[in-house]
């Protein structure tokens, strides 16, 4: 069972802390009085809310949709009511709120009807598709969709599943914990995801200061599948990096901005494996996780905990000492300070600790970079922190991604050994998200010119169409006028009798087209005004109309205006010099 | 002094036929600065740098005939790309920077004049004839074009506000009091 | 041999026209902020220089000299300088549109570029025949463009550097220039050993 490993560059080992947290078995977190679940838990698209509020949800009901193929589905983690679906401070390093679903639980815990699949019976797509729905992703700590990582290469035969149990944060126990008390539905939740990947092996890697869960998962391995292979690979920060575990176990090297699925390898967290298997195999979907509550705390143990309990009310469970300043959500590697407690817990909360002065001192000052390159030493990607740090701290961006800034994992190795004390992480993850900004608002741009052009495109033709279309009808109308000049007759008497010889009438032509065209445009005139004339005088009763003639009457009858006696006397005038003569 | 003056203007008539076959020999049709200086622009269509959208701009500005600093929609931070590609020195901006803003209608007062989308560059705004309109926020700009002709003084800029998505990582800062 | 030798590693290093004759400073400072710049208008120079220094040698000699006109070399040089200048900018236009916009205006200023003038004089002062003045002009040019990506490089690394806020900018960079002027006197006596 000696394997062959291999070893990845750089690395640091700072002290585990992981005992004191691995003395009392998993236990299971009580209901809070109110659950807040995030709808957005996992990278990729946000989910629609399901439920609103009023709604009575049981355990297990959908209640955000996965709205695309990276997304992930939100369930209600027990039975209750929907009191709102509103924004709600997230489990986020900006302390900014997300569209969460508040539940109050009735505490009876009812179960929707759980559908137990048999996953070799179905499809792979619908196997897919089914752990979206339930709402599996990489409990590792970067949430990302696992379904989306279950579709094998066309190109390259899968070689290799690597299951990543090496947990290697120091104080973070939960996947300790998980492979010691559940090894059988671990490895069973691994035939899930090997049949889907058609994997050849299946390697499951677990750092060797963790003995018990080894020995678990060997016995498990031994009576389940005895063709998987467990490795214990040596307890070096961050030996359980997915890049970092395959490099250990297979000897492969992710190369820089490609997938491992290209070199035949995937990799999962054991948790992952997990609840995948308890979502086909028990119809139950992602509802709680195993935290790991630490640090400076009274009672450091495992808890599984609905998803959405208020942090607050988790915390309380281990009964932080006096001095506890501040929580780290994650490990003290990777982590972030919780910046407000009332933050749920979500599918990425792997680990709180209690941070106190006595157990993370505050940092030294920091000092100039020195050069020394240490941080290139321990870096585990071979990147070269220190020039990192001189392009994002001098705000050179384009010079930051030339030495391959999206490369960093963000492990904390460099800043944990710089001797200057230099934050260095924080500089990379400001450069980051500096030029994610930059990148969006490029993209807004193009996409803003795009449709500006557009727009002006469509103006210039809408233009183009009217001016042809005028040009059209112009032509017509003449052809038209000229064709049939009796119907001017009406009109103008005069005119029109010499138009009756057509041969004679070439002079007077243009000048009776001319009139023509007058007369019907006053005629097109009058019958828009009487189209746009209001419509409330189309239907009148009796009455309505008795009335209206009444006044119409009484206007008749009154020529005092000067209008309307100015109107008389033109009526008449035609007749006045007829007498006249 | 003769002799002098003939073999300069043997030089000068010698080069300057040189230089006038090569002009014409080596013409160089349009200009790819422009592309260049509108890929910094950022695409508002705004007009508040006095020409008719970002194009025009770029072209005075590769032209000599506009300055770089009269974009406010960029900022500070496109007027320094501009004076980075093109050599010259950073001015500050004409106009005050604004943090970035998109145009909010209140659809409550809104008549469904429909001039707002005819402001629009961006077709940003949607609504017909007598129906209520709305911005479509992604797409919107914040050029402020749409405010001045609406008739009912619906139209309000907000700053955008900062959420999950669009949040970042600050730069570290320290407090000196603690370094001293 | 080993005398035309001497004479290109005396231009390029030991008699460097940037940091020991202080010609061509204007470029220097001005085109040195990005590195692929300080190439391209490295390039740019040599090729003029290059170019310059023969077509110098040949109107001197065969134009200037047999009529005793030695009074217009200055003005001639610079007439001939700025034609070559001006055909290389249409070259450059028409073949690297690229290049040509990342040398934008400096292009133009190679013709005031006091450098591409001092060295045919230099030239001519030294009495060097038409091989010599080639060789010449182009290791100056070599020294040039050599110096002009070396402090380039220097420049974008100081660009991310605590500099104290009175020396940002021209400040720092006069102050390394200064540095690195000091540093090539140590090539002093390379091009004696015999």
């Amino acid at each position: 069972m000696l394997a062959q490993l291999f070893r990845f560059k750089g690395g640091v080992k700072p002290q585990t802390n992981k005992t004191i947290s691995v003395q009392e078995p998993i236990a299971q977190a009580p209901l809070p009085a109110r659950l807040f679940v995030p709808l957005h838990q996992s990278i990729g698209g946000a989910p629609n809310p399901l439920v609103q509020a009023g709604d009575t949800v049981r355990k297990g009901q959908l209640i955000g949709g996965a709205d695309a193929w990276v997304s992930a589905a939100v369930h209600a983690p027990t039975s209750g009511r929907v009191l709102a679906v509103e924004e709600h401070v997230a489990a986020h390093p900006s302390g900014l709120p997300t569209l969460s679903v508040v539940i109050e639980p009735d505490g009876r815990d009812e179960w929707i009807e759980r559908r137990p699949v048999d996953h070799q019976s179905l499809p792979p797509e619908r196997v897919r598709e089914l752990l979206r729905d339930a709402g599996v992703v990489g409990l590792g700590g970067a949430a990302f969709p696992s379904h989306a990582k279950l579709t094998p290469a066309r190109s390259v035969a899968m070689e290799q599943l690597v299951i990543n149990g090496a947990e290697c944060e120091p104080f973070m126990t939960c996947d300790d914990m998980l492979m010691r008390e559940r090894a059988d539905e671990i490895v069973r939740g691994i035939a899930i995801f090997r049949e889907l990947l058609a994997a050849r092996e299946v390697l499951i890697g677990i750092e060797d200061n963790k003995q018990e869960a080894i020995a678990a998962m060997h016995e498990a391995v031994l009576r389940l599948a005895p063709d998987y292979r467990v490795v214990a690979v040596p307890t070096r920060y961050p030996a359980g990096g997915a890049k970092q575990l395959i490099r250990v176990l297979t000897g492969k090297e992710v190369p820089a901005s490609r997938r491992s699925t290209e070199l035949g390898v995937q990799c999962f967290n054991v948790a992952t494996v997990y609840t995948a298997y308890r979502a086909l195999a028990c119809g139950e979907p992602v509802l709680s996780r195993i935290v790991t509550l630490t640090g400076n705390v009274e009672r450091p143990r495992n808890w599984e905990v609905s998803l959405g309990t208020p942090m607050r009310e988790v915390v309380a469970l281990a009964r932080p000492r006096a001095d506890t300043g501040s929580f780290l959500m994650g490990g003290p590697m990777m982590g972030f300070e919780i910046p407000d407690l009332d933050a749920p817990v979500v599918k990425a909360t792997n680990c709180i600790i209690a941070a106190s002065p006595g157990l993370f001192p505050p940092p030294p000052p920091e000092m100039p970079c020195i050069r020394c390159g240490a941080c290139a030493e321990v870096c585990p990607h071979e990147l070269q922190p220190f020039e990192l740090y001189w392009f994002s701290r001098a705000r050179n961006f384009g010079k930051t991604q030339e030495y391959y800034i999206f490369d960093c994992i963000e492990c904390g190795c460099c800043s944990y050994v710089c001797p200057s004390h230099i934050p260095l992480v924080q500089y990379f993850r400001f450069a980051k998200s500096e030029i994610w900004a930059r990148e969006r608002e490029k993209q807004a741009a193009d996409a803003a010119k795009e449709r500006f052009e557009l727009r002006n495109a469509r103006a210039e033709r809408e233009q183009a169409e009217k001016a042809e279309r005028l040009a059209r009808a112009a032509s017509a109308r003449t052809s038209e006028k000229k064709a049939p000049p009796e119907r001017t007759n009406a009109v103008d008497s005069p005119p029109a009798a010499a138009a009756g010889e057509p041969a004679a009438a070439a002079a007077t032509d243009a000048d009776a087209i001319r009139k023509a065209a007058i007369a019907a445009a006053m005629a097109r005139a009058r019958a828009q005004r009487e189209l746009a004339q209001p419509k409330n005088t189309d239907r009148l009763s009796a009455e309505q109309e008795r009335e209206i003639a009444a006044v119409e009457a009484r206007r008749g009858a009154q020529p005092a205006t000067p209008e309307a006696t100015a109107g008389a006397a033109g009526s008449g005038a035609p007749a006045g010099p007829q007498r006249g003569e | 002094m003769i002799t002098a003056l003939a073999i300069m203007a043997l030089g000068a008539i010698v080069l300057g036929a040189a230089l006038g076959y090569a002009s014409i020999r080596f013409k160089v049709e349009g200009d790819p600065l422009v592309e260049k200086i509108e890929a910094i622009l950022p695409q508002t269509q705004c007009g508040q740098c006095g020409y008719p959208g970002c194009k025009p701009y770029a072209a005075a500005i590769s032209a000599g005939e506009a300055d770089i600093n009269l974009c406010p929609p960029g900022g500070m931070d496109g007027v320094r790309k501009l004076a980075d590609l093109l050599g010259r020195e950073v001015k500050p901006l004409e106009a005050e920077e604004k943090p970035k803003q998109i145009a909010i209608i209140d659809e409550q007062t809104c008549i469904g004049c429909t001039l707002c989308i005819q402001a629009c560059p961006v077709d940003a705004i949607l609504g017909a004839a007598k129906q209520m309109h709305t911005i479509i926020e992604p797409l919107c700009t914040g050029c402020e074009l749409c405010v001045k002709p609406c008739p009912v003084e619906c139209i309000s800029m907000q700053p955008i506000a900062e959420n999950i998505d669009n949040w970042k990582w600050k730069y570290p800062v320290f407090e000196i009091k603690r370094a001293a | 041999m080993t005398h035309y030798l001497f004479l290109l590693v005396g231009a390029v290093l030991v008699n460097n026209v940037v940091l020991v004759k202080i010609l061509g400073l204007c470029p220097f400072m001005g085109v040195s902020k990005k590195l692929e710049t300080a190439f391209g208008m490295g390039a740019a120079t040599t090729f003029v220089l290059t170019v310059a220094t023969g077509a110098s040698y040949i109107i001197d000699h065969y134009l200037l000299l047999p009529f005793g006109l030695e009074y217009l070399r200055t003005l001639s040089f610079i007439v001939t300088i700025a034609a070559i200048v001006q055909l290389t900018e249409m070259v450059i236009q028409k073949t690297s549109p690229l290049l040509h916009q990342v040398l934008g205006i400096y292009l133009p200023l190679i013709t005031t570029n006091c450098a591409v003038l001092g060295v045919p004089l230099l030239n001519i002062a030294n009495r060097h025949d038409f091989v010599e003045s080639l060789l010449f002009g182009a290791g100056s040019a070599v020294g040039f463009s050599f110096v002009l990506v070396l402090f380039a490089g220097i420049r974008e690394r100081v660009e991310g550097a605590d500099v104290p806020l009175h020396f940002r900018g021209a400040a720092i960079a006069m102050v390394t220039a200064g540095l690195m002027s000091l540093a090539f006197m140590g090539f002093a006596g390379l091009d004696r050993y015999q």
